[in-house]
Order: C-alpha cells, then structure tokens, then sequence
C-alpha cells in the first residue's frame, strides 16, 4: 500500500545515501535507535521496484489502483480464464470450494452471513465468508488465473470482482465497479461484521479460550470411545502396513483386510512389507503438472485417463493422435474446456506418458 | 499354549490354539513352506514379520541350535562393502521406504495447492528430516535461482531497502530450533475421527534448526517507524504471493529470514532460497520463497486471512488472525494404524509442543483418561519446539486406550475434545489441540478414536 508514501521514503532513502557519502563512511549513523553498526549492507529500493512488487490492497483500499471494469466485461473474462477451474457461476465445487452461493438479501441488510450460524449451508463459500472486498480485489490480482497469475489486467480484475458480486447480488447487472465506488459497495458485502479477533491465538497476551484439567486419578467414570474410523474408510489412505518401518515394537497394520478381531485373525492378517513404487511415467506426469488437471480414475479438470484409454482402446493410430493433441493441444473432445498446448514439453516425454496412459495407468 | 514359555508370547496366538486338526495339518504344511521360502531369502528379515513371529511362537523354545542369521553368516560380513562418495548426497537406507511424505486421499482436488504429512509414526527425537518435512503449498512449488532472489522491505519505514542473499548471508545470524505446525493440523477431526494414522491426524507438524537473519535486526537496518508501526506484512515470490499479515510483537520478539534448514540450505519444497520462520505461530504465516516485508499500521485481510485460516465458532462469527498455535501432544508410538507385537513392556513414546513457550510436563493416560501418570521429558527442552517425552508401559492384552496431555510454561494445560466443543464447537477446521486418543485392542491393533 506504500506507493503513496513512495517520495517520501525516496527522499529519506537519498538523504541517507547523501549523508553517508559526505561522512566518507559507510558506517555513517542513521539517526534511529540501533543496537547494531550500520552494517552498510542492502541498498534503497527505486521507485520502479517498489512499484512493481508493492501490490497489496489493504482493508481501507490503500493500494488499489485506480480504474474500473464492467459487471459484463468480467464476465468475458470469466468464460476464458476461471470458469474451467470455478464453473460458469463460479459455483463449482469440482476444483476448488465453490465461490459464490449461500448469501442472501437479508445478509446484505445485517451484514452477517446467517447460514454460518445456522448451518444450513453445506460448504462455506467465499461470499459467505470474505468480510473485505479488498481480499477478493488483492487475491485474484496477486495469484489468478491460477497456471498463469498476476496476468490480467486492472480492467480485467475490477470486471471479475464485479461479475463475482453480480452473481452474488451485491450489485447489479450493468454495475461497473471501480475504485471511486468500491468504499459503497464494501458496505453491501454479506458478512461484513463477520469477523473477530477477541482470542488468544492473536494477541499473545490475552487469556486462552480453553483449559484442560490436571486431575491425575479417577478423573472420570468412563472411557468409551464414541467415534472411530469408519470400516469403509479403513483402507482409503492405502495400506498402512507399506507407511511403517519393517523392524521396531509396532508393524503397520495391512489395511487391505478387515481389523483383526481377536489374535487369532491378526495371525492371518501379516502385514506384508513391500513398497510400492511409483512408475516413472506417473513421475512424468507430476513433474509436467499433467495432475492438476487428470487423474487415473475421476474427471478433474480434463478426462479421466482411465476414460482416454477406454475411448481409444481400439484406435490403431491412437498413440500418434494423442501425441500429436497434448502438443498441440486439444479441440474440446471432452466437454467445453480446451486442452491447452504443451510446446514446452519433451516429445518423448509426452509420448511415453500417452503409452502409459493407454496402457492403462498403472503403477 | 501348553506350560511356560521361555520366549514371551506372541499376541498373535500359535495355530494349534485356535484351528482344528485338519485346519493345524494344513497350517504345518504352509508353514514348513514358509520356513523354507524364508531361508531361502536370508531368513526373511524383511517377510511378514508377525508370522514370522507366530511360527517361532508356534514352535516355542524351538530355536534350535540357534538363530540362522547368527550361524550363517551374511554377505556383508564376508565381502566388500561400497566405497565412499558413492553418493554424494546421502540417501536413507533403502529398508526405511515406508516412511515417506504422504497426501491424505480425498483432502484437495489439486496437488499443487495441496499437503503432504509428515510420517511421524515412525520418527524419534525432536528434529525432522528435511526430505520428510511437511509440505503446504498453494500455488505449486519452485527451485528458485537464489542468485536471483531479493528481498524488499517497505512501509512504515526511514529507507526502503533490498537485500541479495549475498547481502543477508552476511548479517548477524542466529540458529534456533522451532516447530511449524499448519493451522489446520488435526482439523479433519474436529466433528468425528476421519483418518487411521498418526501421520494424517497430526502430520502437518515438524521441527527443524533455522539459520537465518532476525527479522528486527532488517526492520532496525531500514529504520522501522515505531511509533506508528503495528504489524508486518510478509510476501512470496510464487505464484500466489502467499501474504500473512504478523503482529509487531511477534515479528520484533524472534521472527527470523531464514536461510538454513537442518544445517543445510532450505528444500525448495520448504521455500528455497529464503522463508520466514515465526515461532509458535500457524505454518500459513511462515511465508516462503520470501520476497518482501512491509511494515503496516492495520492488519491487511489478505486471502488467507479472510477467506481461509479463520476459526467459525458458534454463533456464525470467524476468529480472524488466529496465528498462535496453543499447547499439543500426542503419542507417535503407538499409534493408530500400528499393530503390537507383543504383550510386556513398551516404551510408548510422543511429542509436545506449545506456541506460547516451552513445555513444563507430559502426562500419559493408558485408560482413556481415567488416570495419569507423568511422562519422561527425554530430550532438550526449548521455547517453541517439539519436546519428546517417554513412558514406560506394560501392556497386559486388554483393550486400552492410550492419550497424552501437555502443559506449557504458561500453565495452559491442553484440554479434551468435550471441553474444546463446548467453546468452539466442531466447524472450527483450525486449531485443534485436543488430547488424541488410540484404542488398542486385543488384537494389538492401534485405532484412532474419540472418548
């Protein structure tokens, strides 16, 4: 938010060298209180610098540029660059926690988002949430479109906070949001006076919420568990058996067959020792970021390689074409969203990764 | 089992206690089969150990002349080993495979803005391994030239400055050992038990020596404005810019620009060439890749303090800012997912930990918090880092349910999960600090549960 102060500092910072240079020392004093030398390390940053990385938003819009964009400008930009990642109406819940939804008019009025306290709402949206407009304003600035941040323009950042609060109807459809009306529109955000920081996790010197007891004997009646892991969940973070060291007091439990009930079952139940690998090919893919869009078996952004290999499985040429698409990229086979192209990766990377992908993907 | 038995008793029960004759038949046959598949692999020292166990059970005080991996001896003791620099950055041993970083199924949709947890089901002392260090990131992670890295520090002070690496390496440095634990560490329990082990319940957690520069030492070199200054606003240079605003007395008390890592250089995954470490505050604010400080005279709501890392309580409001992490333990062995070998003695072994100090004492409730017992503090006891404690304990093959409980040097004493719930109720996500329970059953299986 400094920019404003920028002469300021600039001057101070000049001054200083001034001073250092006409002391013929480097270890010229400044005049605030120091427990140290001058060490004479670092040098002032420039105004261009400062410019160029000094880009937060504060609460009360320090550091916001000027500028405007429209309600329908951002939705332009929507289309193109968030809507794979946050659907059309920024509701999706496929990549990222839907956005918008979960607010009402009246949560406009009161300032407080009423299905956080009821519950009523499933998933906590952004918009049910966020109590300052400049977060949205400063985020989607510093860190959107997510493979490719800090690209939109400031037009295009003001559209997409304005589209953002039209689908949350906080504004209407032909508002242009800018930074002489942003102030107006703080006051229509739905969870304003949402926020609080009377706790001890923020100032250190308060006095902590919770406190357990020191009681040492018969603290309690009883002690029966009243939540345990699900059975179905009792292998969904793969075998615990292969994430334990093989010698020591414990082994890891083989999660692949039912809890033993008694010793006599967990004779039966031997944990086994090896470790799984992963396959090169599956190292290529994390290493090209393939995983930020595909999976082997569920739709993420793009198919499922498990539904790539059941398409082409009786394509002689598949490899080729396939190899030929991630290259070059993709025309929408899948549904809407475009493969993007991938000059940046090997060739024979690719081409092993489409081999292992039609080959079925496994480990 | 018929008398005594020299050897103790394996949990896991001989066959002819439990089968019919046919069915003992049959296990006779598969076990000379498996004997002899074990030797033919060296004995089998990395074979399923608990029928491993269950056969020499089975064939009490049966070990003959002796054991076979003392009678025979093994290549390593008959021949030449590997020569020095074979390689140049050492490896851990190739049997250790099992312990490694690890995603929770299901948690996040995308990797690159996604956790990996730390195993600490099978880790001793106090000091994690750099490569096994919890991983946060929110918009990929980067090998940054360092080189090409600057820190800037603006605001609210007399001269804006950058600093090279060069620069900052060469400034007065300190090496601390301090704790990082992610906010939302333990948070998929909150409502119910929702993961099996130790490295998922409590795994975003990790401690390691930090070298760096103290972070007062550049706010005093770029004349920080006192009097007007309230917080800090600390930048990445990724993709995401990760911002966390800092409050001025945690960044002036012992906040470091941090370099060093485990007396090497940080991993890339842990903010390579230069992060911010902020002891006993939430991982969040820890922001790596550091780019810039900016010294600020109101908090900044940046996305992951408005939007994310706020604590829902009842009622509807959001506890914003919430940074310090309050006092925490838990038992690493044994833990959930672990199977015990035996009934007798163990040495049940944990971590505590505290943002607001050090830790002053452990207890350990083997009966699920009926009765306490003070733990050993066994190693080195510092402000703001993981402390290990040990217990001993003799385990008599009945159900138990093993928990442990801290108390910091401010008295404050970590609470169970009825008194947590009943201040903050169960949609917090951050900051859960209650005591964690493991059932152990009969079988000598290890289960997370709640009580």
């Amino acid at each position: 938010m400094s920019r404003f102060d920028l002469p300021r500092h600039l001057t101070a910072a000049i001054i200083n060298v001034v001073i250092a240079v006409s002391a013929g020392s480097v270890f010229a004093s400044t005049p605030t209180k120091s427990s140290h030398p001058d060490f004479g390390i670092g040098r002032p940053a420039t105004l261009a610098e400062l410019k160029a990385w000094d880009i937060d938003v504060r609460p009360d819009f320090k550091g916001l540029p000027s500028g405007s964009g429209s309600v329908s400008h951002g939705q332009d930009v929507w289309d193109v660059k968030c809507a794979s990642c946050h659907g059309t109406f920024a509701e999706s819940n496929q990549v990222f926690t839907p956005l918008v939804g979960g607010t009402t008019a009246e949560d406009i009025k009161t300032g407080h988002t009423k299905a956080l306290a009821s519950g009523s709402v499933p998933q906590r949206t952004t918009l049910m949430k966020v109590a300052t407009l400049s977060t949205l304003w400063d985020y989607i600035n510093r860190a959107m479109p997510w493979t490719s941040p800090k690209s939109l323009s400031t037009e295009d950042v003001y559209g997409v906070v304005a589209y953002l609060l039209n689908l949350a109807e906080i504004v209407p459809d032909d508002f242009v949001l800018s930074d002489k009306n942003i102030a107006e529109v703080q006051k229509r955000m739905p969870n304003r006076y949402g926020m609080t920081t009377e706790h001890a996790m923020w100032n250190i010197k308060a006095k902590p919420d919770v406190n357990g007891s020191t009681c040492m004997h018969n603290c309690k009646a009883s002690a029966e568990p009243t939540s345990y892991l699900p059975e179905f969940a009792r292998n969904a973070h793969g075998n615990i058996a292969e994430q334990n060291r093989i010698i020591g007091p414990v082994r890891g439990a083989d999660t692949t067959k039912p809890p033993a009930i008694n010793a006599a079952s967990a004779a039966a139940n031997a944990p086994k020792t090896e470790v799984a690998k992963a396959a090169p090919s599956m190292a290529l893919l994390t290493t090209h970021s393939c995983v930020a869009c595909h999976a082997k078996a569920s739709k993420v952004v793009g198919p499922a390689w498990d539904q790539i290999a059941a398409k082409y499985r009786n394509e002689a040429d598949a490899e080729d074409k396939l190899v030929a698409k991630v290259m070059a990229g993709g025309a929408g086979v899948w549904g809407s969203v475009l493969m993007p192209p991938h000059g940046q990766v090997p060739e024979a990377d690719i081409r092993q990764m489409v081999q292992f992908v039609l080959s079925g993907a496994a480990n | 089992m018929k008398g005594e038995i020299k050897r103790r008793g394996s949990v896991q029960l001989a066959p002819e206690n439990f089968l019919t004759d046919a069915e003992i038949q049959k296990a006779g046959q598969a076990r000379r089969k498996f004997m002899a598949k074990a030797l033919a692999m060296g004995a089998g020292t990395a074979v399923a150990p608990a029928l491993m166990k269950n056969v020499l059970a089975a064939d009490s005080g049966a070990i003959g002349e002796g054991d076979k991996v003392i009678l025979e001896l093994p290549e390593h003791s008959k021949s030449l080993g590997q020569p020095v620099a074979a390689r140049g950055y050492g490896l851990p041993s190739k049997w250790e495979a099992p312990l490694q970083r690890r995603q929770s199924p299901g948690l996040t949709k995308v990797p690159q803005s996604s956790v990996s947890f730390c195993p600490l089901q099978g880790m001793f002392g106090i000091i994690t391994p750099s490569g096994l260090h919890f991983e946060r990131h929110h918009q990929g992670w980067w090998d940054i030239d360092p080189s090409k890295h600057r820190l800037m520090i603006n605001g609210l002070v007399k001269t804006p400055k950058v600093y090279t690496m060069d620069d900052l390496m060469r400034l007065p440095q300190v090496s601390r050992m301090h704790f990082i634990e992610c906010g939302a560490n333990t948070g998929m329990e909150w409502g119910n038990v929702a993961v099996p082990t130790v490295q998922y319940t409590h795994g975003m957690l990790s401690c390691s020596e930090f070298t760096g520069v103290l972070l007062s030492t550049l706010l005093d070199d770029c004349g920080i404005d006192l009097k007007k200054a309230k917080v800090v606003l600390a930048e990445g240079a990724d993709g995401s810019s990760m911002t966390r605003t800092i409050p001025l007395d945690r960044a002036l008390d012992d906040a470091i620009v941090a370099w060093g890592q485990n007396g090497e250089m940080l991993r890339p995954e842990n903010g390579y060439p230069l992060r911010l470490v902020v002891p006993g505050v939430q991982g969040v604010s820890w922001v790596k890749y550091l780019r810039r400080i900016e010294v600020g005279d109101m908090p900044y709501a940046s996305k992951d303090e408005a939007v994310h890392y706020m604590d829902l309580i009842p009622g509807g409001q959001h506890r914003q800012y919430t940074s310090i992490q309050e006092v925490k333990s838990v038992i690493t062995t044994p833990s959930g997912g672990q199977v015990l070998l035996d009934k007798g003695f163990y040495n049940v072994t944990g971590l505590a930990w505290s943002g607001r100090g050090r830790i002053k004492h452990v207890d350990v409730s083997a009966d699920g918090g009926r009765n306490w017992k003070r733990a050993d503090i066994t190693s080195v006891v510092l402000p703001k880092a993981l402390t290990r404690f040990n217990f001993s304990w003799v385990w008599d093959g009945k159900p138990a349910i093993l928990q442990s409980r801290a108390v910091d040097e401010t008295g404050q004493v970590q609470a169970d999960y009825r008194a947590l719930r009943a201040v903050r109720g169960t949609k917090s996500i951050y900051h859960n600090n209650a005591i964690q329970s493991w059932l152990v059953r009969e079988s000598g299986e290890v289960f997370n549960v709640q009580v």
